[in-house]
Parts: structure tokens; C-alpha cells; sequence
């Protein structure tokens, strides 16, 4: 079989095409997880998979899931790496709950992953790898393809390792190089299952190892035996096909939400027309921020990878005293440390972007998983009354808005300015509508450049405000006449010179709050498409998916359910309390212990019910149907 | 692409940074601010000197910034009329480097203190170091903590009696010139807070120095650790104990020139007397020698008890700084292939649904 595959697939590039006649099913939507060892590169599978369902159009969500370790020991449990994509014909709002079909590339991949396919559901393994040494290093205590435990199961054996090196045997590499392969065989077994386009994958691994052709083709051969193998087996009764997505008009691209959030971060440089200077330390899930930004130096962007998170934040402060836009990218334990330099940028009243990818917690916690339980942090995490805007993006795609959006509000409030992202939306892709640059918002902005003393001294008075925005004059150095000194120290209101009056600090901490409060942000939308919801169920963040997914499914089954989600959380919408108010119920799912729902009642003195998990995932749409299901039920049974 | 791959001819500290035909006074570097130090605290002489010095380089006075961390001297830039930023207690550097990378029209100094700069603020100070970022620091060392009342400092001697250390200190202090040479730093001067001679000639040359410059300034706090310098300030006494550096020359001190500094066997520099060492045995200063063990090897003839203190240049050599290569990437970026954005935007696959 191999050995025909390889060679047809010598014989030219022609774009794969399926010839043998096979029974082909249609579906609306399928998920499917690629799961392996960290060192499988199931990744980059799992990535290519998606790129193949995007080019044909499918709407889709991804949601990668990997050990913090680089390679934890080969073979366990704790090494998985896995990475499901779920596709569909229409617009579909989550990764998926569970997998249709299961790639499992050895043992601890299979038992790691099993407990989440459904009964009839097909599993299809790597037989290669489950020998005597990897079953014992999961506690397999017999093979599970051998005994009856996979019987609910539809099980297709694959020996991949040995059809891969077969397909490679005249290409001169050596075994083992020909075995790293193996997940390219699988992706091109999964791509001819699913009439996926092949094309892009060819060109994409012809690029990648541009530099070491000879893998770059042995890469190909694999993905090309991989499909092969599918087509001339018989093993494998069904192909399916999934419809392109009938989504809006217009053209699209598939995108993290990290990818998308520089993006945002680079079109606000340009919209505003401010040099970009990232300052930023590494740190999981928010590295690819950086990596992302660093490569767009020709938009006048320029990346600062500092010794720590202070000196990170202190950069971008630095560069946004002198008129730069100043930004700042980490996760959790990155917030804790910049807590200190937020605080100066919220006494400096100086603009500043401040990116938290948020990762499960408290301290290290779980780099890799995602949690949104930074918003007590953001709000409250700092000394003293310190109060900044926070926003949220609700998808990855969403990133790209919600940077411009942070961008504004820095900028016209001259605040530091939190922007929660996490490590489901960060790593999470989805098709994109690209927008057209000319409908970007203009984030221009006007420096000082006359003294403004409104006494007519001619002097400059460093925190004398906009009467609208509250936010003071942006005064560069550099700027002639208007020398002035700002600093961590209260500052006397207006003239901003060191102050320790009662009244004044009074007046300035209240003032700080007011700017804050009075940022303009959007009402909050409801969704409530039969307008006779009892029961509102409000997000934030990356739980828009799951909650969305599940209340169509409820209302599905004939129950109303209204949904609302908040990309600002401070200032929250100026209807919110409005909203909270005309439903006799509200609940709060969040992946933290309530952290909305604890303001939210603070704030509006109103019954919230809160709905949590903190299992580094984000919900499964048919948890959140469940418990939306109950609450229903209760509330009418009232 | 380094600025030198790029065929930039290597630039003085100040070259970018616009200049005035203006005379200017030292008044004019005074802002309104009462200056709030103790009385007989050293740091109004530095600033006093700093308000004569300045007029001298003749820039606009309004791309001048004065960055500082949290202590006493760190209140310097309210006295002056300058551009200038009061930060978070040792973080100063971080923000001057940001600042210094996105506007190389300004000259940048960063006033810190020993606990500021070597303590809490130990990390940045080191990596700005390093890095070679285009910024002026001005380490003001009393040897004691002055705005916290009286806590021994990461310079204070071993031993030191004071509010938290009431059997005395334990700490190995650091030498801030050793420590800011085994930082890689390309400029490393010292002076003392009275000599304004001795501190203007160093100033002038950290202004011109393209580079990270890092000034340790002996400076007396006469509340917490008074007279901590006064062996260095006693004329005779001062004569047996400080060893001016000046490049090209022979390193000799002592009222009489009778003292002058030889290598050792093992590499490193010791005092002793010319007429032992002979004149043709001493150390010629070169402050620009690539190898940071001289320089290191100067920084520890003395001892923390102050009885051989060299003054003036230690370092200075040439090296590429971060800023002016950080910048050039980003130009060289720019000319290459002009950023745009609804191309970045696009991306290379897209699909398009009708």
C-alpha cells in the first residue's frame, strides 16, 4: 500500500484526489481530536487540520491542550498533548464538548482521551506504539485493543509508524526521522476521511522545512501516504463530507485570539499613529503576543524583551512619558508583579496597555489551562484607590477588537488600561471576517503643545483636565515651555506639584474614580430572540462560546433563555443594572469562584446565581445546557 | 543588523539631541520647588553642581529628563526645570529605558541611590548595564537608608550599627564600581559629592559617553550616617587615601605624589610606594582597555573602610547601544518592506464566502 502511495506520490504534486468509490455521509459537524505524546507534534497536526477546514470554508473552533513540561517523559499520561478542531456547515460557537473521533497515537493518548469520545464514536490508533513498555507506563494491565474495552467503540487500527517509515524507505532518512513523520500520516489519513483540501498543507510543509527540503518531502510523502492508505485500504467504509459554512459575506482567515490580539495591538499603532513599544517578559500562555509583534517591526513597533515583568512594564510606561503607545503582554503571576508600575501609570495619568492572558492559578498554577480569575486582581489587585478600565474579548477573533478598544481608552482617558484575555481564546482559533482597515476606528490623538495655566501665568499645569474626559494633557519632553515633573507621589490637583493636603488628596482619589467611571463604553446587548426570557445568563470573556452554544440548544427544546455578555468590565455598561433588573433570574457562569457574579451583586444589590468551574478548560456547551435546563425548569415550576 | 553592520559611524551620547545657540544659566535648571533636603545633606551639592554643569552641554533644556527611584536623592528631578519623572523604588532604569529606546532627541539620566540602584532596584541596573542603553545613572551612595530612617544599605560597611541591626550588619556590601563592571558596563566613573571639580570632569564625560554611564557619587547624609566620607575629605588624610585617575598618566597619589599604584603577580593592582615600585612600575590609567579586569582590578584597591579610593574615569570604551540598534532594526525593517496593515491583515490564506 505504501510503497504504491509512494510511488504515485513521486510521480507528481497534483492536488490528492479520492478515486476509489466509498460511501460518503454528510454532516453538519464533526469534532475531532489529535492526541499524542508532546513530542508527536500533534500541535502542528492539529493546526494544519484546521487550516484545511478553513480554506474549504467550514466555520470552526480549535482548542489546543498541552503539558507546561517541553517533553514530559515519553509514553505517560502527563505527556499529552492534544488538540481538537470542530468544524461544521454552520456558525458554531465552541470547540466541542467531546470528540467524534479520536486520533490516538499510543496509550497514554488513548486512555488520556477515551473517557470523552462518546459511545460510537471512532477511535483510531497508532497500533505501533502499544507494545508491552508503553501499555505498562499507563497501567494498562492488558491491551486495551485486544480486550473488549473499546467494543462501544469504532475501532480503526493503524500501524502508522511502520506504514510511515515503509512510505519513506527510499528517501535516505534514517529511521527515526522517517518514524517523526507518523503524525503527517495521520493528518493526511484524517484529511482524505474528510475530503479536506490538501494543497495548503503541501505548501505549508514545503515552507516550513524550506531550508531542509529533504524533510520537507519526506513530510509531504507521509501526509500523502496517510491519504492513500484511506483510499485504497477498504479499512475505512465512510468518507464525510462537511458543507462549507453558510457565514456573512465577505473573506475570511483563520486566527488565534493571540495572533488577532497583536494584530489589534499593531493596527492600533497605526490608527493612533504612535510608535508601539512592547515591553514584556516570557511567560505562558502570552508569549506568542510577543513573538507575534516582534516580527512587525516595519509598522515602528518595537519589542522590548525585558529582565523581568517590572522592568516589562516600566519600558512601556517609559516610552508612554514620551509619547509612544506603551504595552504590556503577561499572564497572572506577570499582573502581580507590574502591580506596583500600574499604579504609577494611574498617578501619572499616562496612557498604557496592560495584556493579561490569564492562565489557572494561584501562583504557577497551570500555565498551559486556561481560568479567568484575574478580574478581582485587575480590579482591585493594587494599593490604595487605583482604579483602571478593564475590557475583555469574548472569542479569538474578538482579540483583535478588544486591543483597539484598550487602545481608545488609554489613549483618551490616559489610563493604564487591563485587557483580560485567557489561554482559550489565546490559543483557540476561528475564522476571522477581515475587516477593511478604512472602517477602523481613528485613534489620533493631540499632544500639548502651549502652556495651559488657566490663571494666564503662562505655565504649564501638568494635571489640568479635559472637562469631558477628565484626563489630563499629554506634555511630551521635547515640547518647549511645558517642562514639568510628574511621579508616584499626590499630586496637587491641576498645577501637580507634590501634595499632602487632606483635601486635595480627597479630591484627586475621587477624581481618579470618576475618570474611570465616566469612560464611555456600549450598552450591553441581550439576545433574547423570543423577547419572553425569565432567565438571563450574562458572561464575560472567553465563556461566550459555551454559553452561547448551549442557550441555542435550550431554546432548542422550546425554553426561552436570554443572553448577554460583557466585553467591558469596568466601567460596566451603563444599562447593565437596567438589564439585571427585567429578569426574574440571573446567572453568572464563570471559570474563577464567582468573581463577576461577587460584583455584580455589590454593585446592583441583586440576586445573582453563580455558576463556576476551575478545571483549566473552558465549559462544555452541554454542562452549561444542563444546568440552564434546571434553572429553567425551577424558575417556571415557581 | 547591528548599526554597525548598517555602516553607522559611532556617535556621541548627546549626538542626537538637539542643541541651542542660548547661553544658559545654572538658575534656569532651578525649578520652583524648595528644595526639601536636610540641611548639610550632600545631595544639594551634587545638585547645585549638576544646575552649573548642565548649561555647559548646551542643550535644550526641554529634551532633558531626569528619571528617579524611591530615597532621598531620588527627589531630585522636582529641582529641576527640566523634564522629569519621581517612579517606583528601584525601577527607574526599566522606565528610562523605554523612554530612551522610543526618543533618542532626549538625554536621559536616572538619579538613584545605594538602595535604590543595588538593593530593590539591583536587577534593572544591572541589565540596563549590559545592555548599553543611552542613559546617564547617578548613583548617590551615603551607605545608609535615609528616607526609611537609618536602615544599614547594601554599601553600608560590615558591622554597621544601626536601627536594624543593633549588633551590627552581617551583609557583604557590594562595590557599586565592581558591580557595574562585572555588568558589562561601557562607563564606570566615581566622584565625590565636594568635588565639584572631580564630579563635573566625570559628568562631562558620562554626558558625551554614548552608552549606559553609571557615576557612583560619595555623598554624606548628615542624619543617619554622618561624616561617613570625612577620612576621604580631611586634606591629609585625603591625600593618603584618594587616587585620582587621569588617562595617560601614571597612577601616583599622596601629597607628594609618593604613593602610586603596580600590578601584582597575579594580575591585579596594589599601592605601595614609588620609591619601592620605581616610576617605570606604575600603572599608566587607560580607562578604554576592552578588558573589564583592569578596571575591576582599580575598584578593589580600596577596601570598604575607605583607605584607597580611586576617583574618576574606570571604564570607558565603546560599544553598541541597545537603543541605537533597536531603532536601526526597526528602520531597517521600515525601508525593506513599509508596514501594511490590510495586508498583515489578510494574510496568505484566505477564503471568501459569496
Amino acid at each position: 500500500m505504501s510503497t504504491s502511495a509512494n510511488g504515485s506520490a513521486a510521480a507528481g504534486t497534483d492536488a490528492l484526489s479520492a478515486s476509489r468509490p466509498t460511501e460518503v455521509n454528510r454532516l453538519e459537524r464533526v469534532v475531532i481530536r489529535f492526541a499524542g505524546d508532546s513530542g508527536d507534534g500533534m500541535q502542528l497536526t492539529g493546526d494544519r487540520f484546521t487550516s484545511e477546514a478553513a480554506a474549504f470554508g467550514n466555520d470552526l473552533a480549535t482548542l489546543p491542550n498541552f503539558p507546561a513540561e517541553i517533553r514530559a517523559p515519553q509514553g505517560t499520561i502527563p505527556g499529552v498533548s492534544s488538540f481538537q478542531v470542530h468544524f461544521a456547515d454552520y456558525d458554531i460557537l465552541t470547540p466541542g464538548d467531546r470528540p467524534d473521533v479520536l486520533v490516538a497515537m499510543n496509550p497514554a493518548a488513548l486512555k488520556a482521551n477515551i473517557g470523552d469520545v462518546p459511545k460510537g464514536g471512532t477511535v483510531i490508533v497508532n497500533t505501533d506504539e502499544f507494545g508491552k513498555r508503553n501499555l505498562a507506563k499507563v497501567d494498562y494491565e492488558s491491551n486495551p485493543l485486544e480486550d473488549d474495552s473499546l467494543s462501544a467503540f469504532e475501532v480503526h487500527e493503524v500501524a502508522m509508524s511502520t506504514l510511515t517509515q515503509g512510505a519513506l524507505a527510499d528517501t535516505g532518512l534514517g529511521k527515526k526521522d522517517a518514524e517523526r513523520c507518523k503524525n503527517m500520516f495521520a493528518l493526511g489519513l484524517l484529511s482524505w476521511m474528510y475530503h479536506r483540501p490538501t494543497e495548503g498543507t503541501e505548501a505549508f510543509l514545503r515552507e516550513k522545512f524550506a531550508k531542509k527540503p529533504e524533510v520537507a518531502e519526506a513530510n509531504v510523502l507521509a501526509f500523502r501516504a496517510g491519504w492513500y492508505y484511506g483510499e485504497t485500504t477498504e479499512a475505512f467504509g465512510t468518507t464525510f463530507e462537511i458543507a462549507p459554512a453558510k457565514l456573512p459575506r465577505g473573506t475570511y482567515r483563520q486566527i488565534t485570539g493571540n495572533t488577532a490580539l497583536a494584530y489589534g495591538i499593531v493596527a492600533a499603532g497605526q490608527q493612533s499613529r504612535l510608535p508601539v513599544l512592547l515591553g514584556t517578559y516570557p511567560i505562558t500562555p502570552a508569549s506568542d503576543v510577543l513573538h507575534e509583534l516582534s516580527k512587525h517591526k516595519n509598522f515602528g513597533i518595537t519589542t522590548f524583551q525585558a529582565e523581568d515583568e517590572i522592568a516589562g512594564i516600566g519600558a512601556a510606561l517609559g516610552a508612554a512619558y514620551g509619547g509612544a503607545l506603551g504595552v504590556t503582554s503577561t499572564s497572572g503571576p506577570g499582573i502581580a508583579l507590574k502591580a506596583e508600575t500600574i499604579g504609577l501609570g494611574v498617578m501619572t495619568e499616562l496612557p498604557l496597555v496592560v495584556i493579561d492572558v490569564q492562565r489557572g492559578g494561584p501562583s504557577t498554577g497551570l500555565p498551559t489551562k486556561t481560568e479567568q480569575a484575574d478580574l478581582l486582581q485587575a480590579y482591585f489587585g493594587r494599593n490604595g484607590e487605583c482604579p483602571v478600565p478593564i475590557v475583555a474579548p469574548a472569542t479569538p477573533a474578538d482579540c483583535f477588537d478588544i486591543a483597539l478598544e484598550a487602545t481608545r481608552i488609554a489613549l483618551t482617558y490616559r489610563t493604564p488600561v487591563l485587557l483580560l484575555s485567557d489561554g482559550a481564546v489565546a490559543n483557540g482559533s476561528e475564522p476571522w471576517l477581515i475587516p477593511d482597515v478604512s472602517t477602523l476606528p481613528d485613534l489620533s490623538v493631540t499632544f500639548a503643545s502651549e502652556p495651559n495655566a488657566p490663571d494666564g501665568s503662562g505655565e504649564h499645569w501638568p494635571y489640568q483636565r479635559d472637562p469631558e474626559t477628565l484626563a489630563r494633557e499629554w506634555a511630551l519632553p521635547g515640547t518647549a515651555g511645558l517642562q514639568h515633573r510628574i511621579g508616584g507621589l499626590e499630586k496637587a490637583e491641576g498645577k501637580g506639584n507634590i501634595s499632602y493636603d487632606p483635601d486635595n488628596h480627597e479630591k484627586m482619589v475621587r477624581l481618579r474614580q470618576a475618570k474611570v467611571d465616566g469612560v464611555a463604553v456600549p450598552d450591553v446587548e441581550v439576545d433574547d430572540p423570543t423577547g419572553d426570557a425569565r432567565v438571563l445568563v450574562l458572561g464575560w470573556g472567553s465563556t461566550y462560546g459555551p454559553i452561547g452554544a448551549a442557550a441555542r440548544r435550550v431554546r432548542a427544546k422550546g425554553m426561552p433563555i436570554a443572553q448577554a455578555h460583557l466585553r467591558h468590565l469596568n466601567p460596566l455598561p451603563a444599562n447593565l443594572g437596567e438589564v439585571l433588573a427585567s429578569y426574574d433570574h440571573v446567572v453568572v457562569p464563570e471559570m474563577n469562584l464567582g468573581q463577576l457574579s461577587m460584583l455584580l451583586r455589590a454593585k446592583y444589590l441583586t440576586d445573582i446565581q453563580s455558576y463556576t468551574k476551575v478545571a483549566g478548560l473552558p465549559f462544555k456547551a452541554e454542562e452549561l445546557e444542563s444546568v440552564f435546563t434546571d434553572i429553567l425548569r425551577e424558575v417556571t415550576a415557581v | 543588523m547591528t548599526a554597525t553592520d548598517l555602516g553607522l559611524p559611532s556617535m556621541g551620547g548627546l549626538d542626537l539631541v538637539p542643541t541651542t545657540d542660548e547661553p544658559q544659566k545654572a538658575k534656569e535648571y532651578k525649578s520652583d520647588q524648595e528644595v526639601r533636603w536636610c540641611p548639610g545633606c550632600g545631595d544639594y551639592i551634587v545638585l547645585n553642581t549638576i544646575q552649573s554643569f548642565l548649561p555647559t552641554l548646551g542643550l535644550k533644556r526641554e529634551n532633558i529628563v531626569f528619571i528617579s527611584g524611591i530615597g532621598c536623592s531620588s527627589r531630585f528631578p522636582y529641582y529641576m526645570n527640566t523634564y522629569g519623572m519621581h517612579s517606583i523604588h528601584g525601577r527607574a532604569p526599566s522606565i528610562a529605558t523605554g523612554l530612551a529606546t522610543t526618543r533618542p532627541d532626549l538625554s536621559v539620566w536616572v538619579v538613584t541611590g545605594d538602595g535604590d540602584a543595588l538593593s530593590i532596584g539591583g536587577n534593572h541596573l544591572i541589565h540596563a548595564l549590559r545592555r548599553n542603553v543611552n542613559l546617564k545613572i547617578l548613583l548617590f551612595n551615603n551607605r545608609i537608608y535615609g528616607l526609611t530612617k537609618g536602615q544599614y544599605s547594601p554599601t553600608s560597611e560590615p558591622g554597621k550599627v544601626t536601627k536594624s541591626t543593633p549588633m551590627g550588619s552581617v551583609d557583604t556590601p557590594f562595590n557599586p564600581v565592581s558591580l557595574a563592571l562585572g555588568a558589562e558596563a561601557t562607563f564606570v566613573g566615581r566622584a565625590m559629592d565636594s568635588d565639584k571639580k572631580g564630579l563635573t570632569e566625570v559628568l562631562g564625560a558620562a554626558a558625551q559617553h554614548r552608552g549606559s554611564a553609571v557615576v557612583e557619587i560619595y555623598q554624606n547624609c548628615p542624619i543617619f550616617n554622618d561624616g561617613a566620607f570625612d577620612m576621604l575629605k580631611d586634606k591629609d588624610e585625603a591625600a593618603q587615601r584618594l587616587i585620582p585617575l587621569t588617562p595617560g598618566e601614571p597612577i601616583r597619589f599622596g601629597a607628594e605624589g609618593e604613593f602610586g599604584v603596580t600590578t601584582t603577580g597575579y594580575g591585579g593592582l596594589d599601592v605601595g610606594k614609588v620609591a619601592d615600585i620605581g616610576e617605570d612600575n606604575l600603572v599608566v590609567h587607560d580607562p578604554s582597555i576592552e578588558d573589564t579586569a583592569y578596571g575591576f582590578a582599580l575598584s578593589r584597591i580600596g577596601d570598604q573602610h575607605l583607605n584607597h579610593i580611586p576617583t574618576g574615569i574606570f571604564r570607558q570604551v565603546e560599544r553598541e547601544t541597545y537603543d541605537d540598534q533597536a531603532r536601526a532594526q526597526v528602520q531597517q525593517a521600515q525601508e525593506a518592506k513599509p508596514g501594511d496593515l490590510q495586508a498583515l491583515l489578510t494574510g496568505k490564506d484566505t477564503w471568501t464566502v459569496e
